[in-house]
């Protein structure tokens, strides 16, 4: 049976929750029993928020570090933390936009150049897929909507056991009315940047 | 409509553990519900409270856990089935009352929900409140799952009116937080109403009366233990040598390392989830059908205990681990590796764990820049701490800041820094009365709104009625902020049609005796820097009351937010005055050519128009 790991990390505001949210109502209606771990309460201010998506016959609501099958890394510095979380064959979908932490706002510490920090990923996990989704959500109509840019590259990955009209179905029963459409179209953006040659830093070995 | 209501018995639905929890209640036909909010317990009450809008029940927000606890007793001497629901510290708060109704016991179902938070994502402490059952003579359910969690609910009920003993429902942050398929059953019918029937000479509890009832506790103890022995959630499966035990999402971890392992044939495990009473005689022959016992549970060694006292009893010899050097620790939570790796050196079976990658640290070169919780853009706690922190300085003097437990605490960061003791809600003000008497310094004490009403009453009457030399500052954004937004007893800012009656923060200080009394709105920077040399340079009891309301929620609660926003116009030199004493997120250091700029970042500025009153460099900005 299909066990599928799958990690999201973020920025408290970025959305994180969301995603996991659709991908796992859209499991549900494919017949899977989708498990998810949400963080709630003090980091949400500004501070690292992460979520799991378990898909197979798992009972573990939480991924333990090496074990994610896939990385959805909504900020750039938080892809490279999350290696904590990869193995060798994990693929990775990191969206190359800054959300500078605040030591580095206020020039206590650098804050690493982003292709510096790919370079690491690419040479750690098994595929890399990179690219600007905060630009992507912002030209969908909202800088917001990066969670759909996410989704929409991921389902046009062919890893998981959900489609994308599935996905985009529960976008569109389950998301704020008003930003449907937004979202609907990041999401095809996203899809559309997983299909461009130059975003993957590193393709998964076949 | 609440999602909890939609969908028929039999659906499959999508639940965190605590709309799990929320529904397990509804199909017990819960009829009143109370709480005080924290994580990782606050959705509980907050589905309950969309619920009640509809009539279905009665809920409310109660002040502390100690009000919800006796007011979730009372509706159960009237009849009426009641849930009450905190974090595990909050049943601290509420132990006083839980120790002695448990003497007293209840009469419609009464379940106690105790979410505790092992690894502190968002508390204080990491106790084990598993102990507290078993202090109080009460029974305990541990669910793994949310679908568990529904399951318990609705069986605690029904277990509570059968013993007339409050049951604890005890989760874990990994049960609150996990969002899992819950099958729907039926919801219960509307509540019918209550009517209490006198017996004081078993209810009220003066010594004669406690004496015997110490008596039928004790007496329930064994009809408990029956019920455990048969109940569906102590379970045992496998055939084999090798013993295991486990609780909580600590089965989940075993059931998936037993998988991935394929231990299932030589593996007897022992899943239990009505953990107090102990089934003893169930856990006496799983100790004589096995050679030795794992026993996998976070925190505490309450299971472990229990075994090796049962094994003692009946003369059983086998070794029974669980704590210990290679093997668990009584610290933070665990993961599925971390139990699949014991359990594999336990039953010596060969386990290839994945190469773990090099640190990110090591492939970098370098520490990678942490991102610590801040408090958000435009939050007024800031411009409070900042018009303290200014006062200080031109007034010479160092403060010392016992602090409390809210949204204000992450002012202990820099470059705020404004935190320096803390241990409990309610603890600013009282461990202030102490630190002033013995260390002599000036004490700033802060606490929030709803962690006065929760327990900053008596300490502030405490210190007024003992002439305690302290300046409390309470910092009123009208919600409890940081567990979402709920309502509290002097809430400001509420959600639509919420029924509660404001009471004034401002009267209820002054009405506890309180003469020195500065009202201020902290975004107005002058007002603020005036009260706060005031009250800092005055003696005795001093109240400064700093009242804005959260930016966030009032944003959501209006569907705008403001559009104002400000820059940082011309050459601001090195000044790095913003940078070191007021930290907004907002604003960030760029440099070109060696030259450092401090801007504001448009998207991120809040629009409240503080930093424009400390710097001639910063001016409204045009928004695009």
């Amino acid at each position: 049976m299909l066990r599928l790991r799958i990690f999201m990390t973020g920025v408290g505001g970025q959305g994180t929750l969301l995603a996991s949210r659709v991908l796992g109502e859209a499991a549900l209606t494919a017949g899977l029993h989708p498990l998810l771990s949400e963080t709630h309460g003090m980091a949400q201010r500004g501070g690292v928020v992460t979520s799991t998506v378990i898909l197979g016959d798992l009972k573990s609501p939480i991924i333990s570090p090496g074990e994610a099958d896939i990385v959805l890394a909504f900020e750039a510095l938080e892809a490279l933390r999350a290696l904590e979380f990869c193995h060798a064959r994990t693929l990775m979908l990191a969206n190359t936009a800054v959300i500078p932490p605040y030591p580095v706002a206020v020039g206590q510490v650098s804050y690493p150049q982003v292709s510096e920090m790919l370079d690491v990923v690419a040479g750690q996990v098994g595929g890399l897929l990179a690219f600007d989704a905060t630009a992507l959500a912002r030209q969908a109509g909202s800088p917001l909507a990066v969670n759909m840019v996410l989704l929409g590259a991921l389902a046009a990955t062919d890893t998981l056991p959900v489609s994308a009209e599935d996905l985009k179905q529960v976008i569109r029963d389950r998301t704020n009315p008003r930003l449907v459409e937004v979202n609907l179209t990041a999401f095809d953006r996203g899809a559309a940047a997983a299909r461009e040659a130059e975003n993957w830093l590193k393709r998964p070995a076949a | 409509m609440s999602e909890l209501l939609a969908g028929q018995p039999g659906e499959r639905r999508l639940f965190l553990g605590n709309e799990a929890i929320a529904r397990g209640a509804l199909e017990a036909g819960v009829a009143l519900a109370a709480c005080y909010p924290g994580t990782p317990s606050s959705e509980i009450g907050d589905r309950l409270y969309e619920v009640s809008r509809t009539g279905r029940l009665v809920f409310e927000y109660s002040a502390n856990e100690k009000v919800a606890l006796e007011v979730a007793a009372g509706a159960s001497a009237a009849g009426w089935r009641a849930l009450a629901s905190m974090k595990h510290v909050g049943v601290n708060v509420a132990a006083d009352a839980l120790m002695t109704l448990a003497y007293v016991g209840v009469k419609g179902g009464l379940v106690l929900v105790s979410a505790d938070d092992p690894s502190l994502f968002s508390s204080q402490n990491e106790q084990d409140n598993r102990l507290y059952a078993r202090f109080a003579g009460i029974p305990m359910l541990e669910p793994e799952s949310p679908q568990e969690a529904k399951e318990m609910t609705t069986a605690a009920f029904a277990l509570s009116e059968e013993l007339g003993l409050p049951v604890m429902l005890r989760t874990t942050t990994r049960v609150n937080h996990t969002r899992g398929v819950v099958s729907l059953g039926e919801l219960a019918p509307l509540p019918s109403p209550g009517r209490f029937v006198k017996d004081p000479f078993s209810l009220v509890m003066v010594p004669a009366v406690a004496r015997q009832a110490h008596a039928r506790l004790l007496a329930k103890q064994e009809k408990a233990r029956a019920l455990a022995e048969a109940s569906p959630f102590n379970r045992l499966t496998g055939e084999g040598p090798l013993g295991v035990v486990a609780s909580g999402v600590a089965a989940a971890y075993v059931a998936d390392a037993l998988l991935e392992l394929g231990l299932q044939d030589r593996v007897t495990f022992l899943k239990l989830g009505f953990t107090h009473p102990l089934p003893d005689d169930l856990i006496a022959r799983f100790l004589s059908r096995v050679e030795k016992v794992l026993v996998v549970e976070e925190l505490e060694p309450y299971l472990e205990d229990a075994l090796k006292a049962i094994a003692q009893t009946r003369g059983l010899t086998v070794p029974v681990r669980g704590k210990g050097p290679g093997l668990f620790s009584r610290l933070y939570e665990f993961h599925p590796a971390l139990v699949r790796r014991v359990l594999a050196d336990f039953c010596r079976v060969g386990w290839e764990a994945p190469a773990p990658l090099p640190p990110a640290a090591e492939l970098l070169g370098r520490p990678l820049p942490e991102r610590p919780p801040i408090l958000c853009p435009g939050c007024p706690h800031r411009a409070m701490y900042y018009a303290i922190k200014i006062a200080l300085r031109d007034l010479g003097v160092e403060g010392v800041f016992p602090t409390d437990i809210g949204c204000y605490t992450l002012g202990l960061l820099p470059p705020l820094s404004m935190a320096d003791y803390l241990i409990c809600m309610g603890s600013s003000i009282t461990t202030a009365c102490g630190l002033s008497r013995a260390g002599g310094q000036k004490v700033v004490a802060f606490i929030g709104d709803s962690t006065f009403f929760h327990a900053g009453l008596p300490g502030l009457v405490n210190a007024v009625h003992n002439r305690h030399d302290l300046l409390l500052v309470i910092l009123d954004n009208g919600t409890t902020a940081m567990t979402g937004h709920q309502p509290h007893p002097g809430v400001t800012l509420t959600p639509p049609d919420y029924p509660g009656q404001p009471v004034d923060l401002a009267a209820a200080v002054t009405g506890l005796g309180v003469t020195q009394l500065w009202r201020v709105n902290p975004l107005k920077y002058q007002d603020s820097l005036a009260a706060a040399k005031e009250a800092v340079a005055a003696q005795g009891v001093r109240v400064l009351l700093s009242q804005s309301p959260c930016p966030l929620y009032a944003a959501r609660l209006k569907g705008r937010r403001p559009t104002a926003r400000f820059q940082i116009t011309g050459d601001c030199g090195d000044c790095r005055h913003c940078l070191e004493y007021l930290g907004c997120p907002a604003m960030y250091v760029t440099e070109t050519e060696g030259r450092r700029q401090l801007l504001i970042d448009p998207d991120l500025c809040a629009g409240c128009a503080f930093c424009v009153q400390l710097c001639d460099h910063i001016r409204p900005a045009r928004t695009a």
